[in-house]
């Protein structure tokens, strides 16, 4: 059932993929590993066309040509009960929550666990309750609707949604966008804790330096259609690109990088470009 | 079990054992995530209660491969809630339990809606709410009306191309299927009639008796009902969705009135085209009334249309068109009361449109009722 864990398995695996909007492409023969246990950011211009790789990761759309394969299985001719297997073994917590307006709180977190049918309501209660606690969320606000909420509460809650049945990948669009900066800290925290609990394999898109800088093990740059780099931050903040040289090397993104220790204009290692 | 988890070393499992003092000891083993428990949830309950009876009992988790928080809520809740007492677990799942230890006992249920209330409760909720909505439509009417008139002394605030928009969608889109509809009832209207009047040899009398009904009062009725069915809701549905996604806010924000940008020419607009639909479904029923007659009761189409001025007095006309018009600003009115009442979640959205079509077709049967006193001795022959 679970395939022995190695830091080079690509826990998702995309190859030659070509997405294209009519005559515009968007992604041009992209390839991609995404190992088991690591923090991947995926960063980019407006337009880049992260946000399309992502729901192509997730199979909510899929891609012109090429393959998108998640724990190995195909998610475009996937057997279809693999498929539903899958779906229960990653979570995503999308840009604005997506949060079930008609439901509270609480059975939104709920919901993923009771779709199970194994689980016995105390059970499942108290499970909520541990994720509403994870994501620093006060039990008063369980029986609220998610329309009575702050924006960032309703993200957080959204990640207690994601993370209800324990999944070994989980998508973060934007995850930090709308929150406040003690409120990013903490959610770092929490992403970091994770993965060191649960060996949780973590793929986000996200504008934020503070948080791709103090989680992610890898980045990987997507400009010109296709990955341009790929590698830690130190590595990838070296790559010259004009994009990275202008995220990255910005005032912001100097700031962000003194800690790592790493002064982004002299460490000249040599770039890697990948693919 | 033994078997099963022989087979596959992540099979979750527990066994009963007993050390070399006696002591039960249970060895819990396998991997207790929720991916590997949930198939076998309700089997491990129960040997989970059947272990934990004793206090004394030892339990040995360093034989678990694989934890997460649901497999060690599982074992926190055999434990009774807390910590067993003779507990043996890896130095790298000690994070879990001790997770559970520092949070909150729950304490009530929370997570449940508000139980329902009782029944006389729900009936005063319902008239106190009617009320609401009667004093919520009557202040929008009088801020629409004041837009109106600021509008009329400044013409270049009149927002015209909304109105012209507006008449487009809710008129000229409507005529097909109010033509079908009015057709029909014309067809059938006509049939049963002849089939009454043939047996007193009254056939001539299909002329009065079609055309005083549709010009009357089937044609207003008809076509405002499926004009607040088709435009009305579209209206509230439109509105609704300006609401949740803040676009009336950032109107307002601007300083352009939505009274005035989108209630107004909603309801001018209605106003206008609901008398021309009105007129266009007379037309159409009285054409299926004529072709059902020349059939049924051998009346031609040039006698028919001859006889119909002398048989439908004119009033009859125009009572129906002024009954477009005020079928038509009312059914707008309400679809924007409702529209603007909604609340930022899909919920509210479906009952919102739903109550603003049964609320305007009410209300269209009412004013079609109160039309039918006031005008008793109108156009009648």
């Amino acid at each position: 059932m679970d395939a022995p864990r190695s830091t080079t398995e690509c826990i998702i695996e995309i190859r030659n993929l070509w997405t294209q909007f009519g005559a515009q492409v968007v992604h041009r023969d992209l390839n991609l590993c995404v190992h088991r246990g690591e923090v991947i950011s995926l960063v980019g211009g407006s337009g880049s066309g992260k946000s399309t790789l992502l729901r192509e990761m997730l199979g909510l759309e899929h891609p012109t040509r090429g393959d998108v394969r998640v724990f190995g299985i195909s998610l475009r001719d996937g057997d279809p009960a693999d498929l539903r297997g899958i779906r229960n073994r990653w979570g995503m917590l999308f840009q604005e929550g997506a949060l079930f307006s008609a439901l509270t709180v609480f059975e939104n977190v709920a919901l993923p666990l009771r779709e199970l049918k194994t689980l016995d309501e105390a059970l499942i209660y108290d499970l909520v309750m541990l994720k509403l606690d994870m994501v620093g969320i006060e039990r008063g606000h369980a029986s609220k609707m998610p329309s009575s909420l702050s924006g960032g509460m309703v993200k957080r809650i959204g990640l207690a949604r994601a993370l209800s049945l324990e999944p070994e990948l989980l998508f973060l669009d934007e995850p930090t966008a709308g929150l406040d900066p003690d409120r990013s800290e903490s959610f770092c925290t929490l992403i970091a804790e994770l993965k060191r609990e649960l060996g949780l394999t973590v793929v986000m898109v996200t504008h934020d330096l503070d948080t791709i800088v103090s989680i992610s093990d890898r980045v990987a740059v997507l400009a010109d259609q296709k990955i341009a780099a790929l590698g830690t931050v130190a590595e990838v903040a070296a790559v010259p690109h004009p994009f990275i040289a202008n995220f990255f090397q910005g005032e912001r993104g100097k700031r962000a990088l003194e800690g790592l220790k790493l002064p982004p204009a002299t460490s000249r290692t040599p770039s890697r470009q990948v693919d | 079990m033994a078997s099963s988890a022989a087979a596959n070393p992540l099979f979750p499992s527990l066994s009963l054992e007993r050390n070399a003092d006696g002591q039960p000891i249970i060895r819990v083993i396998g991997a207790w995530n929720l991916r590997s428990i949930q198939p076998v949830a309700d089997a491990l309950r129960a040997q989970l209660v059947d272990a934990a009876g004793a206090a004394t009992t030892y339990w040995d988790l360093s034989g678990i491969s694989r934890l997460d928080h649901a497999g060690a809520m599982m074992l926190w809740h055999a434990w009774g809630k807390r910590r067993a007492a003779h507990l043996n677990l890896r130095p790298e799942h000690e994070g879990f339990f001790a997770h559970l230890q520092a949070g909150p006992a729950p304490a009530d249920k929370y997570g449940k809606r508000v139980e329902r209330r009782r029944r006389l409760w729900a009936a005063g909720r319902a008239i106190v709410t009617l009320g609401e909505h009667i004093i919520q439509v009557i202040f929008l009417l009088g801020r629409v009306s004041l837009a109106f008139l600021d509008a009329v002394r400044h013409p270049s605030r009149m927002p015209w191309r909304e109105i012209s928009a507006n008449i487009y969608r809710t008129g000229a889109q409507a005529l097909g299927i109010t033509a079908l509809v009015g057709f029909l009832i014309g067809v059938v209207l006509s049939y049963l009639s002849a089939q009454q009047l043939k047996a007193y040899g009254a056939g001539i009398f299909i002329v009065n008796l079609l055309g005083i009904s549709v010009v009357r009062e089937l044609g207003p009725v008809l076509a405002a009902i499926l004009v607040a069915g088709r435009s009305g809701s579209a209206m509230t549905a439109q509105l609704g969705v300006m609401r949740v996604t803040e676009e009336i806010d950032a109107m307002s924000v601007m300083g352009i009135p939505y009274t005035l940008r989108l209630v107004l020419p909603r309801i001018i607009a209605l106003a206008i085209s609901l008398p021309l639909i009105v007129l266009w479904t007379n037309a159409i029923a009285l054409v299926g009334g004529m072709v059902a007659a020349r059939y049924e009761l051998d009346i031609s189409l040039t006698y028919f249309i001859s006889e119909l001025p002398n048989a439908v007095p004119v009033a009859n006309l125009w009572l129906g068109l002024g009954k477009g018009v005020a079928f038509g600003s009312l059914i707008a009115l309400l679809a924007c009361h409702f529209g603007l009442r909604i609340e930022p979640n899909t919920e509210s959205l479906g009952v919102g449109t739903t109550n603003s079509v049964v609320a305007a077709i009410t209300i269209v049967i009412i004013v079609d009722a109160i039309f039918a006193i006031l005008f008793s001795s109108v156009g009648v022959p």
